[in-house]
């Protein structure tokens, strides 16, 4: 993105709109000080948010604007079928953490993700997942700022650095000040802010091409052509626009991929954790799969009609990137007014994401890296302050990554490897951990730190040319899956030929031992039959299935 | 806080549980009425702008007085999360009143 080709034409009114949020979300960050005393307010907003908050902070802390621009992206180049990273690729596993795992996370109290690793296994497995997970956070956190930054270059010519350091510094404030309960609550005020500025997009490109059939009728045209209004009619060869197969898609998407980043993600799941019963705590995830079911309305139908109005969307460069679809749009169609909220919205939904990594980031390493190996039996008020330091710390890291994340060509591939080096083999270990009470500490730390060692071998030997596939998305799924697979030979293999762990060790960690309490610090009306979260899921799974049915 | 059907025990986790006692998480303020009051200043900005849009902004939308409606639609979404906050205030998340396991 360079040159003055995306420049929006921005006028005072749109300035004050922006300038109000910016307003609004530091003052949720001062008056979110007065709810922190201990520790646990800072990092777990005292285990006291109510469902719909944390719902909505755990969708918002993935709608990060890489995630809309990326989308909006891949519906411009891929068509429909990029609702499978919604429907098949996220839903299936947001109801499978709140309704089977969940209980297992919130049922300990333990702080973090990996501190379950330290209860379930053994030290050197916590440690490990601790780590990996500190450096993903701040080298996400840096994709983030440095995609923010682009963004605001390109739209408002704002020099990169200035972007940069204002963008930091927004985050770092509200965070440092108002803790987790600052960043969720601007989650949720984010979540709305994002909407906001994508509906009118959506409607007006919607007018623009003729509804939904004039759409459908427009796409046909294209180069995607035909195929690029179905999602499952052409999967069973690699002959569609994604290149891939129904069995990827279902094993590879919607399992490993989808699975390992929803259910071991503590950015994600940190948010449930702060919740205030185990109930608000299952219901989080499946509260959050509602919007996920309908964001694709506001990112695949903008990316389609970008591909149809946008003369050359597609290039290999410039201005006319698949990932401007959305900006290109806002230039296109939106006066000023809305133009100012669309631009606040996309802002917000970067501020969303870096936030989510810059909260986990404070607490595994205050929680898992700092109290547990560096400075132990301090003060709970050393913790609080070593928490504020923190988030100094990876905003200021965040800062340095984000100079290393402008080094590569495109972001999204590179995220995406990320998440199939941490995130498959860290899902394995917990599913064969949750379910299996025989796997030993020794098996976690070895199907742990091979299956990483597997994946990142993979990528490293695909980036240095001597493997060869089609695409990066392949080889995030074959890494992905061969991460798995190693995980669980390992384990297989390891457990037999190690001691187990006693049984009382493992009661509230694994399942049939026990010590699990479903009905914990029960409120009222938690009772009510719309309040199930097995209800919930089972709904949001079956609304999943059915809105594929128009498409295909 | 009723400890029946405890898990595992953990020193760290112990002493995290034992400072929830002195948590002033209760003290935070309710996001329904931040997020009423941004959206009700939204609508009545974007309103205005809508009711004095000119021809060319109109067209640039497709003929769609966008900033009318979006206005609108934001000022009714902002009142009406007034409004439930008002109907169904928070009930405090004072971790003391919690009833101990049903």
């Amino acid at each position: 993105m360079d040159g003055d080709g995306l420049r929006l034409n921005m006028n005072g009114l749109d300035y004050l709109i922006l300038a109000l949020y910016f307003v609004t979300v530091l003052g949720v960050g001062f008056a979110a000080r007065r709810a922190i005393r201990t520790s646990v307010d800072f990092f777990l907003s005292g285990r006291s948010l109510p469902a719909w908050v944390t719902g909505l902070a755990f969708v918002s802390a993935n709608l990060g604007a890489l995630e809309i621009i990326g989308m909006a992206a891949n519906g411009a180049q891929y068509g429909v079928m990029t609702v499978h990273y919604y429907w098949i690729g996220a839903v299936p596993a947001m109801v499978f953490l709140g309704i089977v795992m969940m209980p297992f996370y919130y049922g300990s109290k333990v702080r973090s993700v990996p501190e379950y690793l330290r209860l379930r296994f053994n030290r050197p497995t916590h440690l490990l997942n601790a780590i990996s997970f500190a450096v993903a956070q701040v080298l996400i956190a840096g994709v983030n700022l440095y995609a923010l930054a682009l963004v605001m270059q390109a739209l408002l010519g704002w020099p990169l650095w200035t972007a940069i350091v204002v963008g930091a510094a927004i985050v770092l404030a509200y965070i440092t000040i108002g803790g987790l309960s600052g960043a969720i609550y601007n989650e949720v005020l984010q979540f709305f802010v994002i909407l906001a500025g994508l509906i009118p997009v959506t409607v007006i490109g919607l007018v623009k091409v003729g509804g939904w059939n004039g759409l459908m009728d427009a796409v046909g045209d294209t180069k995607l052509g035909e195929a690029g209004l179905h999602a499952w009619q052409d999967t069973g060869s690699t002959a569609n626009p994604l290149g891939a197969h129904w069995i990827g898609i279902v094993f590879g998407l919607g399992f490993v991929l989808s699975f390992g980043y929803w259910t071991t993600n503590f950015a994600e799941v940190q948010r449930a954790l702060s919740a205030k019963n185990m109930s608000a705590a299952r219901r989080t995830p499946i509260i959050a799969a509602y919007p996920k079911l309908f964001i694709p309305l506001v990112t695949v139908i903008p990316g389609l009609v970008a591909l149809v109005t946008v003369k050359g969307l597609g290039a290999e460069s410039g201005d006319l990137q698949y990932n401007n679809a959305i900006p290109l749009l806002m230039r296109d169609l939106l006066p000023n007014g809305v133009l100012g909220v669309a631009v606040t919205g996309l802002l917000a939904s970067f501020m969303a994401g870096m936030a989510a990594n810059v909260s986990g980031f404070n607490t595994v390493f205050t929680y898992d890296i700092w109290q547990a190996y560096i400075r132990r039996d301090r003060s709970d008020e050393h913790y609080l302050r070593v928490g504020r330091w923190a988030t100094v710390a990876a905003v200021v890291i965040g800062i340095g990554t984000a100079f290393i994340a402008a080094g590569f060509s495109n972001i999204m591939n590179y995220i995406q490897a990320l998440f199939s080096v941490f995130n498959a083999p860290l899902f394995a270990t917990f599913i064969i951990g949750m379910f299996w009470k025989r796997m030993s500490a020794l098996a976690g730390f070895w199907s742990l730190l091979l299956g990483t060692l597997v994946s990142l071998s993979l990528y490293l030997l695909y980036k240095g040319g001597v493997v060869d596939f089609n695409s990066d998305l392949e080889e995030s799924f074959w890494g992905a899956g061969l991460a798995f697979v190693t995980a669980v030979v390992v384990a297989v293999i390891v457990t037999p030929l190690t001691a187990p762990k006693r049984d009382e060790e493992l009661r509230g960690l694994v399942y049939g031992m026990g010590g699990v309490d479903l009905k914990g610090d029960v409120l009222a009306g938690d009772a009510a039959w719309y309040r199930s979260p097995v209800l919930l899921g089972l709904i949001a799974v079956a609304l999943a299935a059915l809105f594929y049915i128009p498409v295909f | 806080m009723s400890n029946d059907g405890q898990p595992a025990q953990d020193p760290l986790i112990d002493e995290a549980q034992a400072e929830q006692r002195r948590s002033a998480a209760a003290r935070l303020f309710d996001i329904r009425r931040v997020i009423g009051g941004l959206f009700v200043a939204y609508g009545v900005i974007v309103t205005l702008i809508g009711i004095f849009d000119s021809r060319a902004e109109i067209d640039k939308a497709e003929g769609v007085r966008i900033n009318l409606w979006a206005g609108l639609a934001m000022l009714v979404f902002g009142l009406l999360m007034l409004l439930w906050q008002w109907l169904r205030p928070a009930e405090a998340p004072d971790p003391n009143e919690r009833q101990p396991d049903a």
